[in-house]
């Protein structure tokens, strides 16, 4: 339950040895509520994943500000739960205690760790690969254990980048009923990086529709529509043309990135 | 049939030794050069007996001491390999994950690293004198430098995701060090050690020719001026072999702390 404000931040990666800056983000400001549930929507290299890092506290802005609850951010904190593009496990933990890693942390006794990983295994659907490696899993399987880890932590911001790319249709979805079920009951303020728009019309509350090199945020979209909503109903498509109508003006323009989706 | 075979694949890491073995056993007794300059392997394994075993007195003042020599090398490869393990991680971890460190000690030990650990021989035995000493001092030389590189190896290679992933659950920099940046180093540590185990072996003896009045080393240069070159053949198997268990001891450790690597290394498709 955390309002988080970006006001007007900037990202400039700097490249001494190519003599190029790339210009990541260009002037973002977005204030997310409490509660709101915010999918950033952009094409490949618009700077989603440099964004959310930002709120994360793993990356500093060039200019601007990140705040939480009106705290500048300047460094990670288990407050703020990141479920990684990538997995980003410890290989060498088994699935639960990669789970209760942060317990591991704080020092929580093994049993209370492997109860408490215990729940969360079960609500990803892992039941039965509590003793796995990240080696012997799926990808998807262990993106599921990503989402635990974070989860187990009850954090108020939960960030998450693409956390549903590496799965299946159907777990996909049972995966996003499951994600909007917990964060309806939890509460809490959920930014979700994704570049499919069904998924961010199926999740959010409001969409952030993002435009390439430079990243900028073109609009950003409330969503009123009422769940568990439904992806043929009139409402639904009328946004997504709208959204699709923003995407489609940004690939026209000729730039750098119409080569990177060819 | 597939019984047979599978006996036969099993022998097949024997083949080789038994043919070296028979060919010199063959070529000593044809009396090309004299029984003594190059003993056979059975006249080789009648001196190992006794040196083990005093079975018949042939190794003289040696006979029956085989264990005693075998224990005086090895206590001081355990010591000095001991006392190298424990500074080369902990240094080496230090300037693996702070900059500041690594500024300050580095280019002196990336100085003094070419300098071959032997050539301290003539220091080791002014400051320690002739015995333990010197020669754990080598052992510690010789192994230190392996252990430290690849401990630095394994810190500076450590996946900053990881550490981000550390960072989000509310590692602070210790825990951080604790829990992910020394697992992820160990099997980058594990290499170190198996190379720095070779050289402390290699310099007990080389120690033991020099500095020291025991173990096999000292065996194998003494039983050389006494012209036992059976003896001397079998002090150079026995450091051979405990050389081998060492590092299978140390394989065998490994195998347990990095199981969790079985299924993504080629080696894992072996077993
Ligand atoms: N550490 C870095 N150093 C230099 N440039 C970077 C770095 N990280 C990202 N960039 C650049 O910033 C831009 C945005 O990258 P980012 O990873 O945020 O994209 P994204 O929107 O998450 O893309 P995707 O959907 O493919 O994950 C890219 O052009 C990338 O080349
Ligand atoms: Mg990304």
């Amino acid at each position: 339950m955390a309002t988080i404000e970006i006001s007007g931040v900037s990202k400039i990666f700097k490249d001494a040895k190519r003599k190029a800056d790339v210009t990541a983000l260009d002037d973002i400001n977005i204030k997310v509520e409490k509660n709101q549930f915010l999918c950033l929507l952009g094409p490949s290299g618009c700077g989603k994943s440099t964004l959310l890092n930002m709120i994360a506290g793993f990356e500093k802005p060039s200019s601007g500000t990140v705040t939480v609850d009106g705290q500048l951010i300047t460094a990670p904190g288990s407050e703020r739960g990141v479920v990684f593009q990538q997995a980003n496990l410890m290989p060498w933990l088994p699935v639960w205690e990669n789970v209760g890693f942060h317990l591991l942390l704080r020092g929580g006794q093994k049993a209370v760790r492997r109860e408490t990983a215990q729940r969360y295994i079960d609500m990803v659907g892992l039941t039965g690969f509590e003793n796995h490696y990240p080696s012997e899993l799926s990808g998807g399987m262990n993106q599921r254990v990503g989402i635990a880890r974070a989860l187990l932590m009850n954090p108020q911001v939960i960030l998450m980048d693409e956390p549903f790319g590496a799965l299946d249709e159907q777990t996909r979805m049972d995966m996003q009923n499951e994600l909007v079920r917990i964060w309806q009951e939890h509460q809490g303020t959920i930014v979700f990086v994704t570049h499919g728009i069904d998924e961010a019309l199926t999740l959010g509350t409001h969409v952030a529709v993002m435009s390439a090199r430079p990243g900028r945020i073109r609009e950003i979209i409330p969503l009123d529509l009422p769940r568990p909503r439904d992806i043929t109903s009139p409402q639904f498509n009328e946004i997504k043309r709208h959204v699709l109508d923003l995407l489609r003006s940004e690939r026209t323009k000729p730039s750098l990135e119409t080569l990177d989706h060819s | 049939m597939r019984q047979i075979v599978a006996m036969l694949r099993r022998l097949d890491r024997y083949v080789v030794p038994v043919l070296i073995l028979a060919g010199w056993e063959a070529f000593s007794r044809s009396g090309a050069l004299p029984a003594a300059l190059l003993p056979a392997p059975s006249t080789v394994a009648w001196a190992w007996a006794d040196w083990v075993f005093g079975t018949d007195g042939n190794t003289q003042t040696y006979s029956g001491h085989w264990l005693f020599d075998m224990l005086a090398s090895l206590s001081r490869v355990l010591a000095g390999f001991a006392i190298a393990t424990a500074l080369a991680v902990s240094v080496g971890v230090a300037i693996g994950w702070s900059r500041t460190v690594e500024v300050i000690i580095e280019p002196t030990l990336q100085t003094l690293r070419p300098i071959p650990p032997v050539s301290w021989i003539p220091l080791a035995i002014i400051w320690f004198g002739i015995a333990n000493k010197p020669a754990i001092f080598l052992v510690f030389l010789g192994a230190f430098f392996p252990i430290l590189l690849n401990t630095i190896h394994g810190v500076k290679t450590c996946d900053r995701n990881l550490i981000r992933a550390g960072a989000m659950v509310g590692g602070g920099n210790r825990q951080l060090l604790r829990f992910i940046v020394l697992p992820a180093a160990l099997p980058s540590i594990f290499a170190g050690l198996r190379i720095g185990i070779g050289s402390a072996w290699m310099l007990t003896v080389t120690a033991e020719m020099v500095a020291v009045k025991s173990g096999l080393g000292y065996v194998l240069w003494d039983s050389y001026y006494f012209l036992r070159y059976d003896l001397v053949l079998a002090a150079m198997a026995s450091i051979g072999l405990l050389g081998f268990l060492s590092d299978f001891g140390i394989r065998l450790v490994m195998a347990r702390v990095l199981h969790w690597q079985r299924n993504t290394t080629i080696q894992s498709g072996e077993s």
